[in-house]
């Protein structure tokens, strides 16, 4: 219980402990809480940032999808305009051709029928000419009258 | 155990082992030895309490200041080998421990003190986690280790056991205690003057706490503030010193009276009274270092 010089060998003690940890001890352990919670900030920082890119990349997901919606109904709209617009030109093209090739009938057929009508005519000139030549006994001067039925044949 | 009476066996575990010097024409009057008169001043350990109240000032507690270093080195190894793995990453086992201690104690710091300053919170840690270990000394039942220093000294240094004195609990020496918070008087001190030059510190000690603006009337309060404020200086280390021994002194008396009536039956009371004294030793330790920050903080503010 004596006062003595342990008092002097104690605040020797004291202020050796408290230098050490001055210098070696608390700078770095300090040093490296302070660098840490920075870090952490950081690290929550850029969490929010992230969450709030996705955000906008999902509204322009969602944006980018409408707006190709909206584009490929418009392309299936056109497509269907176009689609109709080509079997009505077909069906004309058709109708005109149909026509055409009845024209084209007609007039051969009208052809024809001339062409018919003329054998008959030159038929029945041959036909009447013999007629004529049995009914007058051969006397009649094939040359004379050939002129004469050709001008028949044509009227018939 | 408990020694041919219980008085001897308890003033015996209060007294530290002492080595000092001893005035020339003295006479030694050891139990087991021959009576001695020195010619010459002599350096040695006091045999008895007598002794070592007669060495004076001229002595020191060699028990008291190796446990204390002993602890201090172990306490600063431990933060060192800490602090070397110290990082930003995911901090491991052992720098956990550090760094919750660490963080403890810079919370602590940075709500009672408000100016700047790289001493302050390695000088709270070393305090508190210092004084924490002194303190925890008690734990260990009184017999263990000063029976074993006892036993060593007799069978090989041809001790008596009766001057084989060893005190392990440094803080219930009052040297020790008073050694830390007169350290921190010189602080409270130096900060001061620090913070507000000399003459603030001579304002601090003369002016208040009785105030006057007729420059007379100042001059005649001086002494009285002076005498106040010189008190309360003072009043403020040994309040912090014998706080802390009181408190650990008591307690390990407590052990002792236990030890010393109940012999090897002396955990049935000891070991109530050590889970208890957990509380005590952790609560005198933070109180210590508490106590500390604030008056470095008065120190440094402005009322």
């Amino acid at each position: 219980m004596n006062i003595n010089a342990t008092l002097i060998g104690q605040a020797i003690w004291f202020a050796l402990f408290v230098f050490f940890c001055m210098k070696f001890v608390w700078p770095p352990i300090s040093r490296a809480l302070d660098e840490r919670k920075q870090k952490i900030a950081e690290g929550l920082s850029a969490a929010d940032r992230a969450e709030r890119d996705l955000e906008l990349a999902q509204e322009k997901a969602t944006a980018n999808l409408k707006e190709s919606k909206e584009k490929a109904a418009e392309i299936i709209d056109q497509a269907n305009r176009r689609a109709n617009q080509i079997v009505e030109e077909a069906k004309d093209a058709a109708r005109t051709e149909g026509e055409r090739l009845i024209a084209k009938a007609q007039s051969e057929i009208d052809q024809e029928v001339n062409q018919a009508r003329e054998q008959l005519r030159k038929e029945v000139a041959v036909l009447a000419l013999s007629g004529a030549e049995k009914v007058l006994g051969n006397e009649v001067n094939q040359d004379a009258h050939t002129q004469l039925l050709e001008q028949l044949a044509a009227e018939l | 155990m408990a020694g041919s009476n219980a008085q001897d066996y308890i003033k015996h575990h209060l007294g530290n082992l002492t080595y000092g010097e001893l005035p020339a024409g003295y006479v030694r009057e050891c139990d087991g030895r021959d009576t001695q008169t020195l010619t010459e001043s002599t350096w040695t350990f006091a045999c008895n309490g007598n002794e070592a109240k007669d060495m004076g000032f001229a002595a020191f507690h060699v028990d008291s200041l190796a446990w204390s270093g002993g602890l201090g080195i172990i306490m600063c190894l431990l933060f060192w080998m800490g602090a070397r793995k110290a990082t930003a990453g995911v901090p491991s086992g052992f720098l956990n421990f550090v760094e919750s201690i660490i963080e403890f104690i810079d919370t602590q710091v940075r709500d009672s003190f408000h100016g700047k300053s790289k001493l302050v919170a390695p000088l709270s840690l070393v305090i508190f986690c210092w004084v924490f270990l002194m303190n925890l000394m008690d734990l260990i039942p009184v017999d263990f280790i000063p029976g074993t220093f006892s036993w060593i000294m007799t069978s090989f240094f041809g001790w008596t056991a009766q001057e084989a004195y060893f005190k392990i609990v440094p803080s219930t020496d009052p040297n020790i205690t008073l050694s830390m918070s007169f350290s921190v008087m010189l602080l409270v001190i130096f900060f001061t003057i620090k913070a507000k030059g000399l003459g603030g510190f001579v304002g601090t000690l003369t002016l208040h706490p009785f105030e006057a603006s007729n420059p007379v009337l100042k001059a005649l309060l001086m002494p009285v503030n002076l005498l106040l404020e010189t008190i309360g200086l003072l009043a403020k280390p040994v309040s912090l010193g014998l706080r802390l021994f009181g408190n650990m002194y008591a307690g390990e008396f407590v052990f002792i009276m236990l030890a010393a009536m109940m012999g090897a039956w002396q955990f049935i009371g000891a070991w109530p009274w050590a889970v208890f004294h957990i509380l005590v030793i952790t609560l005198q330790a933070f109180i210590f270092m508490v106590l500390t920050i604030v008056y470095l903080s008065m120190a440094v503010e402005d009322h």
